[in-house]
């Protein structure tokens, strides 16, 4: 990569390359959020019961 | 073998043990996950230079390649674990196994997806029933049709082990995919990158795609290791080191 402008443009490969990086990092995020969220639901949920 | 030479393997499979390990492992693997990724990008969409047929568009490899990588990675993973399951009866292996399916097919939809992005620039469209793309598509429909099995069960064993016997018969496409495009004629390009011999491709295109190779697969293991914890506090509420982990909390 020579300029900021190749780079967004992808050297006209940019409504292909784009798109592919946006899909695989939404769905990485999600990935990586998902586990961690339901175990301190999961134990948030026991404590609760345990004090009950 | 003694007895002694396999405490390892018992104490980890024990859920306790194995919880605690995954506790503290999982961000080390998230960590260089991410410093991975960060200059995996930096050397894959900057630093590599475009490629003498393909421009730019082939920098969808560095998503592209990891993401296919794992997806047969991940599925050898379910399925081993889905055999010592079935064979010695392990609760913790069907749990790694329920653990990882979801990743590998979030794995394989962004193979699918990434190369069919890819295929349109270079091969005029974004599908073709060729050996590669379907052997992948088939992939994809084991890992759904694990996951379905699973929950389709009043009784969670029954699950687990229709589960099981699906990903074992599911094996069999792994090597169809891997030797695809030796096989059959294919529209799929052949490995660029081998081991133990000269890869075809220039350093500065390679080593952004082996640090995204090994970056994803760190991502992969933090991923899965969170998972497997969220697996087995699930199954093991009632247990007694549950409640007193739960307590010092």
């Amino acid at each position: 990569m020579t300029s900021l402008h190749e780079f967004l443009t992808m050297g006209g490969y940019g409504a292909y390359v784009w798109p592919a990086y946006i899909i695989a990092a939404v769905v990485m995020v999600a990935n990586a959020i998902v586990p961690g969220r339901r175990l301190r639901r999961m134990r948030a949920a026991l404590q609760r019961k345990d004090a009950a | 073998m003694s007895p002694s030479n396999w405490t390892w393997f018992h104490r980890l499979a024990s859920p306790p043990y194995f919880y605690r390990l995954a506790g503290r492992l999982a961000p080390w693997f998230g960590w260089a996950a991410a410093l991975g990724l960060a200059a995996g990008l930096y050397g894959g969409l900057w630093l590599a230079p475009a490629d003498y047929q393909q421009g730019d568009g082939f920098r969808i490899i560095y998503i592209h390649v990891p993401s296919a990588y794992l997806s047969m990675m991940c599925y050898m993973l379910v399925a081993g674990a889905s055999a010592i399951g079935l064979v010695w009866r392990m609760k913790l292996a069907h749990a790694v196994a329920v653990a990882a399916a979801p990743l590998g097919a979030s794995f394989t939809f962004l193979a699918l997806i990434t190369g069919s992005l890819w295929g349109k620039p270079m091969w005029g469209t974004y599908w073709v029933w060729d050996a590669r793309l379907t052997s992948e598509l088939i992939l994809l429909f084991l890992y759904l049709g694990f996951i379905a099995l699973h929950q389709a069960y009043e009784d969670p064993r029954s699950g687990e082990r229709a589960g099981a016997v699906l990903a074992l018969v599911g094996v069999v496409n792994v090597p169809i995919i891997h030797y695809s495009v030796v096989w059959w004629s294919s529209l799929h390009q052949g490995s660029t990158v081998f081991v133990g011999s000269k890869s075809d491709i220039s350093a500065s295109m390679l080593i952004p795609l082996l640090t995204m190779i090994a970056a994803f697969t760190c991502y992969f293991a933090a991923c899965l290791l969170k998972r497997i914890q969220a697996e087995i506090l699930e199954r093991e509420q009632n247990a007694g080191w549950v409640r007193e982990m739960l307590e010092q909390t």
